[in-house]
Formats: C-alpha cells, structure tokens, sequence
C-alpha cells in the first residue's frame, strides 16, 4: 500500500447495533461515508456531474466542496466516457478516484471504460496495474424517468469479472458498505437509488465497515426465502408484513452485495424453508436472479420443495406512465403472488 | 498556434538562427537512438516471421517504418513521466527500455511475458518504466493518458509528496511532469479523444497527445474519414491546446519539433496535440493484404527511411557530425551493432520459446481481482498468481 494510503480496517470487527436514535437520510449516510474517508486519505477525490457547484445533483454531496476544496471535488462535464477513462488513469497512477454517475443509465455511454478498462486492467497488464475506484450514482427506475432513464445495470455489468458490487437498501448499509468500497483495492461499482435517498433511518455516530459478500438478514421466517438487493429489499419488507397477515413468515436475505455473492446464506436459509423466491429490479433474461437461481440449483437443489421463483422487472423496456411504471416494478403483489405459488397456495 | 517543422536542416539551426535541442545531443545519445531503432525493426522483423511460424497468435499490429516516431517522442520525456498507449505498441514499450526478452514472451503468450502471456501484442505494460500500456480499442487510452496527467498534477498541486510510484523514495517531492497519450489517425474520429481533450483543455491536464498519422485507419486512408486531414491543429485549436505538425521521417527533427513542446507543457501544465507524419510499410496486422495502396507509394516512403537518414548522418565522414573527417560511426561499428542487435532479439525469441506457458491451475483465475474474496464467481473463487517481476 502507499504511504498515503490508511491502513485496511478490520472487517471482521463486530459491528455497531442497526438501532438507534441518530436518524439520518441515505443521501447524507453516503456523504458522511465519502468525507470521512477523504478526511484520512488525501488521494481521495470525487468527480462527476453537478457534485461541486452545484452540491449534487441529488444532493448528496451538498457541502463536500465547502470543506475539500475545487482540487479535489471535481464538477466534470457531461462526459462519463472521459471522465471514467480519466479515473482509470489516474487510479493507476496511484490516486483513489470516486465517479459519480448522475444515474447509472447515463454510464453507458462510458460502457467501453467500464465493461473494458476498468475491470480487466488488471488481468491485461499480468497484475501490474488494477484500477482501484469507486463508481457510484442512481440505478433502477427514478419515477417516471422513461426508458433510456431507467436502467438496472446490475444485470449488465454483473456479467464481467473483476468488479465488486456493492448495492444498498438502507442508509445503515450505504454507510457502510461505501466506507468498504473506497477502502477496497479493487474496483467497485457501488449502486444507489433516486427513490431511496431520501429514506430516514438511524446510522450511527462511530465508524463501521460492512464486509462485502455478507447478507444480511433483513427478517426472520421458516416458510419461504425472499432474496434480493437495493431498492426492491424494501418491497420484500412489504410483503412480508402482508404474508405475516396471512400466517406466511418469510426469511427476506438482503444480499447488500452482488459480486461477490453471498450464496451460503441463500443455502442456509433454504435448508430451512425448502422454497426460495428471488427479487430482483433488472431484467429477467440474463439477470442477477438467473445467476441466483442458478447457483441455488447447482448446490442447494435438494433442500428445495418447489422449483425456485424470481420476481424481475417485466421484460420490456421502463414505461413512463405511473400505472405502468408502478406495473412494471417487482411490487408487492408480485412478491406476495410467488411466494404463494412456492408454498402452493 | 501550430508549429511546423520542416524537412532536415543539416546546419541544425532554426529559421532565428537559434540551435536546434538536437545540435546539444551529444554524438552517443544520437547512436544509441539509431541503436534503438535498429532494435525495433528486427523486433518487429521477427515477430512477423515467428507470427507466420504460428509462434505468435491473435492481432499483431507491426511498428516497422515508425520507428523514428516512438524513439524521438519518449528520448523528449524523463524517465519517470508517464505513457500510455494503443495497440501498436512494442516500438514504445522497447523504446522506453523494455526488455526484449519479455516483450517476445508476451508476445509468445508465455509466463515470463510482460503481462504474464494474459495480454498478449496489445497489451505491453512496463510498470518499472512508467509504460502504462498497450491499449486494444480504438481511442480508449486517450481518457487514461488524461487520467495520468490529471494525477500527475494532483500529485504536486495537492499531495506535494510524490506517490509510491517504481523508482520513488518514500517522501520525495512531487515534480511536474508530462503524460504522453499515443494514439493513430484512426482514433480521431473515436469520442473518448474528443472528451480527453476536452477535459485537458479545461482543466489544464499536461497530456500530450501524439498522433502517429500513417495515413491509414487500417485501410482507409485519413482524408476519406477524418475532416480537415489536412490540418488537424484544428482540432486541438478547439480544445484550446497547443499543436504541432512534426516529420516524423527523420529523428532529429522529430525532437526538435517535439522537445520544446514537452518542455513548455511541463512548465506551464497545459496539455499538447501533435501531427506526426509517419508511415507504416506493413499492413495494418498481419492480415493485411493492403489493396488500398501501391507498391509506389510505400517505396516512395521506404526512399525516406528514418533508420537510414540517422545512419547516414553518423556513418557520414564530411557531414556535420564528423569531426576531422571522421564520422561518429564506421561502417565495421554499423555492422557489428546490427550484428549484436540481431542476436539480442535471437536471444529474446530464444527467452520466449523456452519460457513455460502459463499454468492454468494457477494463472487462469489469478489478477482477477487484487483483492480475491469467496464467492465472486460461480466457477472458482479468484486467486493471487504468480508474482509478476515487473508488478
């Protein structure tokens, strides 16, 4: 590591109770998340569209400029081809670069930086050089943002090796997952939602990394495996409180992250319930549910007692109007409709 | 803005009567040049025959004919500047002092290759000479050779110590340097130049990016792809960057157009465009059977070889180098340097065909990640390989 560099925290710590009083938005745990880590490493700089001037676009790092300076938070103009490619040099040459992208769906005309240089550099170069960076911004469906605005890019890019990521559902694990992401050597693409930063929950006040390829599990049940990651975690939540109603105690397994994945806890809790449905805001075709149900097949087929069900976004591009939007989503009723199907009822 | 520089000067000095940076050369800077180059081309020479043997697999872009481009632009650099560049790429990365030996076990996909045979012709990276690739898509290196500058910057304006780069002491002072960004005609016409530049312009990146303009984007010569082919200077006037227009046919040339705009974008941290004419007398692969030009055309170049003007310049009794009718170089030293040259790449091809290829039990799934943790993959979990001497 270098000289500049903070020594890596302790992942195996115990980490701090998910309960408490100190009830901060997602948009400001992300925040506290990047300035922290800037405060100790002073290779830390974040670029992107409207982060500086502007304090974000989303807000999330409103102030960061009054406090950093313009040296280090960067308004970059609309060029995520350039400047992504620009993080990939200046991470090889030894800063530590955090990207935001607006949204996600606007990373794809960076798609060349991204599925190319960022993932394989350091394979290419015989481990010479990796890129070790942060990419963060809005993924999934903003609210009637259309089609082009929409994206899930977890079902695109989790297809290429040599990138973490990381994909939080609450302001608890966006905290701490960041904290790991901008520690982390490698890579990470790191998967926020518009509709979630406004989310009020309690974060707390000391320092915490969350391991990645850890899930965590976000309720207790013996009859049915609910497994998913970012937003759609919260419409799980949701439907379990309705099932719960109905006598159905599901397990709801927040992955928290994609790559890597935490397939044992998936296997564990199916030992348990036999059944598995999971839920996933990307397209159904190729999508990280496939991969999922995929691996619970290969490994954990004979604790199943209904073949495995998967809740995606439906298999046509993002719709603009709110009935349809709101159709579109892997919903509550969805949810509730498979997991009534996997116990037969 | 555009500076041009023209055909050779044999008295070396410019149209102000002022000395060219290359009359201070001294005479063994100028035969280690012809040496490198010389290198080059045997380099390349056999690759082409061990790539018709079948030794050497995939894409094979050859540099022969542009030798004088890669010498003249990294002997304008410091050793510790950085470099990126496209996949035309083992003319540079020799250049810059990569061991031949290594390059053609790369080459060769073998274990001892610079990228441990996973890279392959494209991809030569040096990290003990500031070489940060071979890079294989069109353009995509253009936003990294920003990405080094802008860090290269940030190192001094906003670390002050330098970073824990090959050949740095720990809390050495951070320096001004330049990032040279290579890239062909072909990638002119690519976006990611256009937003590299862009952000160089904004941001005061020193970044200099060199095109080496052959004529060809693989077969399509320039003017059929690219506007203004007469005059790309226009195209950095855009980015508000400073150009030039360099013949790159003759190496001191080269250097003299070259070396003042490295030195002013290291002082004043701004970044540069150059025009390198250059011309490659290979196809644009291996694959190439070049029915988009003629046999003339590529002679009438081949008439303006760059390895024999620096030759001629040295191995020349009366001319301006020569001191009392002697020249720097004799015909028997020529002849054994070519003679040595040919067995340093002998021996490099001999390296590469002894070396062991990879192992895949342990080189497969090996600089995936930096930091392998379970269950990143379905197939196996990622390991740490073996050590990578130039890593």
């Amino acid at each position: 590591m270098t000289t500049f560099a903070p020594p890596l925290p302790d992942l195996a710590a115990p980490l701090p109770p998910r309960t408490g009083d100190r009830i901060i938005q997602f948009r400001e745990a992300l925040r506290e998340a990047m300035s922290e880590e800037m405060r100790r490493d002073p290779r830390l700089f974040l670029m992107g569209e409207e982060v500086a001037q502007y304090n974000g676009a989303y807000k999330i790092s409103q102030g960061m400029l009054d406090e950093f300076g313009p040296k280090r938070i960067i308004d970059a103009p609309i060029s995520e081809n350039g400047f992504a490619g620009l993080a990939v040099g200046a991470a090889m040459y030894g800063l530590k670069p955090i990207i935001e992208f607006m949204s996600w769906s606007f990373s794809l005309v960076a798609a060349d930086q991204i599925l190319n240089n960022i993932p394989k550099m350091l394979y290419m170069s015989g481990g010479q050089w990796g890129c070790s960076a942060v990419f963060r911004g809005n993924d999934g469906a903003g609210g009637q943002l259309g089609s082009t605005h929409s994206w899930c890019v977890e079902g695109l890019f989790s297809n290429v090796p040599g990138v973490k990521i990381a994909i939080p559902s609450c302001p608890y694990d966006a905290k701490g997952l960041l904290k790991t992401a901008i520690r982390e050597p490698d890579p990470v693409f790191f998967l926020e939602s518009e509709r979630m930063l406004g989310d009020n929950a309690h974060v707390p006040a000391e320092e915490y990394y969350i391991p990645f390829g850890r899930a965590h599990l976000a309720r207790e049940g013996g009859d049915c495996t609910l497994v998913s990651f970012g937003r759609p975690v919260n419409f799980c939540l949701e439907a379990a409180d309705e099932l719960a109603r109905e006598g159905i105690e599901v397990d709801v397994l927040d992955m928290r992250t994609i790559r890597p994945l935490d397939i044992d806890s998936i296997l564990r809790s199916i030992q348990k319930t036999g059944r598995i449905v999971v839920v996933d805001q990307s397209w159904p075709f190729a999508s990280v549910a496939s991969e999922v149900v995929t691996q619970v097949c290969e490994r954990g087929f004979d604790y199943l007692d209904h073949q495995p069900l998967r809740v995606n976004s439906d298999d046509v591009p993002a719709p603009y109007a709110k009935n349809l939007e709101a159709e579109f989503l892997p919903h509550k009723g969805k949810i509730i409709n498979a997991v009534r199907k996997s116990l037969g009822r | 803005m555009a500076q041009v520089t023209t055909a050779s000067d044999s008295a070396r000095t410019s149209a102000d009567g002022r000395a060219r940076p290359s009359s201070q050369l001294p005479d063994s800077t100028l035969v280690r040049w012809l040496r490198d180059m010389l290198l080059i081309r045997e380099f390349e020479n056999r690759c082409a025959q061990a790539y018709q043997q079948a030794r050497i697999g995939g894409f094979c872009h050859l540099y022969i004919g542009q030798e004088a481009a890669a010498v003249g632009t990294v002997n304008s650099l410091q050793p510790d500047d950085p470099i990126v560049h496209a996949y035309r790429d083992h003319g540079h990365a020799l250049a810059r002092g990569m061991d031949p030996g290594v390059c053609m076990a790369e080459m060769y996909g073998r274990i001892t290759g610079c990228a441990k045979g996973k890279g392959g012709s494209m991809h030569m990276f040096d990290k003990p000479h500031w070489f940060f690739g071979g890079h294989g898509i069109v353009g995509a290196q253009t936003p990294l050779g920003a990405g080094l500058a802008f860090a290269a910057r940030y190192e001094w304006e906003v670390l002050g110590k330098a970073l824990p780069n090959p050949g740095v002491e720990p809390g050495a002072p951070a320096k001004k340097k330049v990032a040279l960004s290579f890239l062909g005609d072909g990638a002119l016409n690519q976006g990611a130049l256009h937003e590299a530049m862009n952000l160089a312009g904004l941001w005061g990146l020193p970044v200099i990016f060199v095109v080496e303009n052959n004529g060809y984007s693989m077969g399509t010569a320039i003017e059929r792809g690219t506007t203004m082919a007469h005059d790309l200077t226009k195209k950095a006037d855009a980015y508000g960057i400073r150009s030039a227009v360099i013949d790159g046919f003759d190496v001191l040339d080269l250097y003299d157009g070259f070396k003042p705009l490295v030195d002013w974008c290291r002082e004043h941290q701004k970044p540069g465009f150059v025009d390198l004419k250059t011309y490659r007398y290979l196809g644009h692969s291996m694959s190439d059977p070049q029915k988009y030009r003629t046999k003339e055309e590529v002679e009438r170049y081949k008439a303006k070889d760059s390895i024999d003007r620096l030759a001629s310049l040295l191995l020349d009794a009366q001319g301006p180098r020569a001191r009392s009718g002697k020249p720097v170089l004799s015909e028997a030293e020529f002849l054994d340097m070519q003679n040595e040259l040919k067995a340093v790449v002998k021996d490099a091809i001999d390296f590469a065909e002894a070396s062991p290829v990879p192992d895949a039990d342990t080189e497969l799934y090996s600089d995936v990640l930096a930091n392998p943790v379970p269950n990143m993959s379905p197939t196996r979990d990622y390991t740490i390989g073996a050590r990578n001497p130039l890593a």
